[in-house]
């Protein structure tokens, strides 16, 4: 059985290793350079003499302006290969089975075809999280410095950018593997339940893309309960003050802890209110310094929650568990499937 | 020993039952045809057998054993499918390869001796195989697995004349030659009257008749005689068809008595006008003695 299925998947592996070895030597290249350019760019002493921000600006906007696409372009390529295995491995994995109706000739060979399926999603499926894992660790080591680089270069009054950001969070580390997992097995079990190729690849791309917006957006924040914290706010890091009802005025500011994921943050008075009183020197006449300085006196708090950068690769885990979770229940329903119900 | 054994067999597939209340048993050392008109239930007959579908109710045995349910099973049986499916891109050798490496009991010469045989080049792939020679080759892998019974479903019914004459023969030598069993289906009994010594007739998903062939042509007569009514027989005579003229009476019959009654002409009945006779009854016939279809000729 596994030669039969190494036969009928040799041209696929054939093609992942090229494509593997043409982005190793791609990254391999240009990934020297941008660690040379960390290298001399002062970040890894910066601390000790409190420019971290100027020298990791300095260094992004060198690696944006050298290597800009190829990092964008790897975050992209990072989900388009899961995506790319579940629609061109696992769909057609049995659907085309169906389709040209050779499963008969499969299964009538002194193999069951329970053992059929078993050797093919476990020998395609671990290629696919290979597959996965290496160009990750690459597309990783490669951006490592700029990830590296980029909660330094956060101001106070920048969007933290790093590397828990949702479009980085599923590009890096070890999540990849557990979505390659996932979309195979989604594959073949749209192809299973759909038994016909085509319509199994359209539904394999659509479930994949949904399950990771649902991840990311609703599903990821929650994996840990957040940290809570109550910080003095910097009159310096206010970004808006906006009329609230009965009077008052409800005031947004940044906050940044370096390499953390930003879940909420509120302004709240020192008695608590979430606003403040209105006042003259906040008036659309007035100035924004008048302003400030009035709110400066309020001693005013921000209360956020957020998940600390330490807790990166905890989440980096659990989020590659799930998905390997989910491909596991997946792979039974098509055993279950394959061997009570009626495929032709 | 029985090769298929069952039992009040029936599949559903949702509204439709394919196959209804199917109990045979079908004794080691034939050649079986499997006859009936498209879409009777053959190829859920034969599926059932292979163990591809499960039964909605009933039980099949296949040489004594639950279909397809181990690998030393699927070993003994043989299945040459509908339209002979093979893997376009995988070359002549790759299947004999995918045979040996499937089979435990995988006879690589007889594979080799075949294919040089058939003159077919072991490099070409099977998508560029003419329908003849794929029907060949998978007639060659399940063969070469060496099974107690070899199952083929409609395998020459896509054959130029030609090509079925080779495929049929090819099989006539390996069984002559080997201890197996054969079913295969076909909606022509033409395909079959050569090659088969047992019949099995399935119409409307029911099974019309079953029996050794010798038996069934010894079994029914065709009588002819002055116009009477077909009540009015004796009553271990099941009347498979009945045909009135104004003045004559035609009754194909099948008993195992004799026929003493002088006021019948007795002439005995072909294999395919016997199984035409079956396939022209009527969908849902009472079991035991049979209202026929009136037929006017």
């Amino acid at each position: 059985m596994i030669w039969l299925t190494w036969r009928q998947f040799r041209g696929q592996a054939w093609l992942a290793c090229a494509a593997l070895a043409v982005a190793a030597a791609a990254l391999a290249v240009t990934g020297l350079h941008l660690a040379h350019l960390y290298d001399i760019s002062g970040i890894a002493t910066c601390h000790a003499h409190g420019i971290c921000q100027t020298v990791a600006n300095t260094f992004i906007d060198q690696a944006g302006a050298a290597y800009g696409v190829l990092f964008y372009g790897g975050i992209a390529v990072m989900y388009a290969v899961p995506a790319i295995i579940g629609v061109f491995w696992g769909a057609p994995l049995v659907s085309r089975e169906i389709e040209a109706g050779t499963f008969r000739l499969a299964w009538n060979q002194s193999v069951t075809r329970t053992r059929w399926l078993a050797v093919k999603l476990a020998l395609i499926g671990l290629a696919a999280m290979a597959t996965a894992g290496l160009l990750s660790l690459m597309i990783s080591w490669w951006a490592s410095p700029i990830d590296q680089a980029l909660p330094l270069a956060a101001g106070p009054n920048d969007h933290a950018v790093n590397r828990f950001t949702p479009l980085l969070f599923g590009a890096h580390g070890i999540t990849p593997i557990g979505y390659a997992a996932f979309a195979f097995t989604l594959g073949v079990t749209a192809g299973v339940l759909i038994r016909r190729t085509l319509p199994a690849m359209a539904t394999t791309l659509a479930v994949f893309a949904g399950a990771l917006v649902t991840m990311s957006l609703w599903i990821r924040p929650h994996l840990i309960t957040p940290l809570r914290a109550t910080l003095a706010l910097n009159p310096a890091n206010i970004n808006g003050v906006a009329n609230a009802s009965g009077g008052r005025l409800k005031i947004t500011a940044f906050v940044n802890i370096p390499g953390a994921w930003m879940l909420s943050n509120q302004t709240i008075t020192a008695s608590g209110h979430t606003s403040v009183p209105a006042t003259q020197a906040c008036s659309p006449s007035g100035s924004f310094q008048t302003c400030n300085a009035y709110l400066g006196t309020l001693h005013l708090r921000q209360l956020v929650t957020y998940q600390p950068a330490s807790r990166y690769w905890t989440f980096q885990w659990y989020e590659m568990a799930i998905f390997l979770a989910l491909a596991l229940a997946l792979a039974g329903a098509c055993f279950w499937r394959v061997r009570h119900g009626r495929l032709s | 020993m029985t090769v298929l054994e069952s039992r009040g067999l029936g599949k559903r597939y949702r509204p439709r039952w394919a196959l209804t209340d199917c109990t045979l048993s079908v004794p080691a050392g034939h050649v079986v045809g499997l006859v009936g008109p498209n879409g009777a239930g053959k190829t859920t007959l034969l599926h059932l057998a292979t163990g591809l579908l499960a039964p909605t109710t009933g039980t099949i045995e296949v040489l004594g054993g639950e279909p397809a349910a181990s690998p030393a099973q699927l070993a003994r049986v043989g299945f040459v499918a509908q339209d002979t499916p093979t893997y376009a891109g995988l070359s002549v050798a790759d299947h004999l390869r995918l045979g040996a490496h499937l089979n435990r009991g995988w006879d690589a010469r007889v594979a080799r001796d075949r294919i040089d045989r058939l003159g077919l080049d072991p490099g070409q792939r099977a998508g560029k195989l003419s329908g003849g020679q794929r029907a060949q080759l998978a007639l060659t892998l399940a063969i070469a697995k060496r099974p107690e019974l070899l199952i083929l479903d409609e395998p020459i019914a896509s054959l130029d004349p030609l090509a079925r004459r080779e495929f049929l023969q090819s099989l006539m030598e390996f069984t002559a030659g080997n201890q197996v069993s054969v079913i295969m289906s076909s909606h022509l009994m033409a395909d079959l009257e050569r090659v088969c010594d047992y019949l099995i007739v399935l119409v409307a998903s029911r099974v019309r008749v079953a029996g050794e062939i010798g038996d069934l042509l010894a079994t029914h007569h065709l009588l002819t005689g002055a116009r009477r009514d077909a009540a009015a027989v004796p009553p271990d005579w099941q009347i498979i068809s009945a045909s009135h003229t104004d003045w004559r009476t035609t009754l194909l019959v099948r008993t195992s008595s004799p026929i003493d009654d002088p006021a019948w002409t007795v002439a005995e009945i072909g294999l395919e006008d016997l199984v035409l006779a079956y396939m022209s009854q009527a969908a849902d016939p009472a079991p035991g003695r049979t209202p026929a279809l009136e037929v006017q000729r």
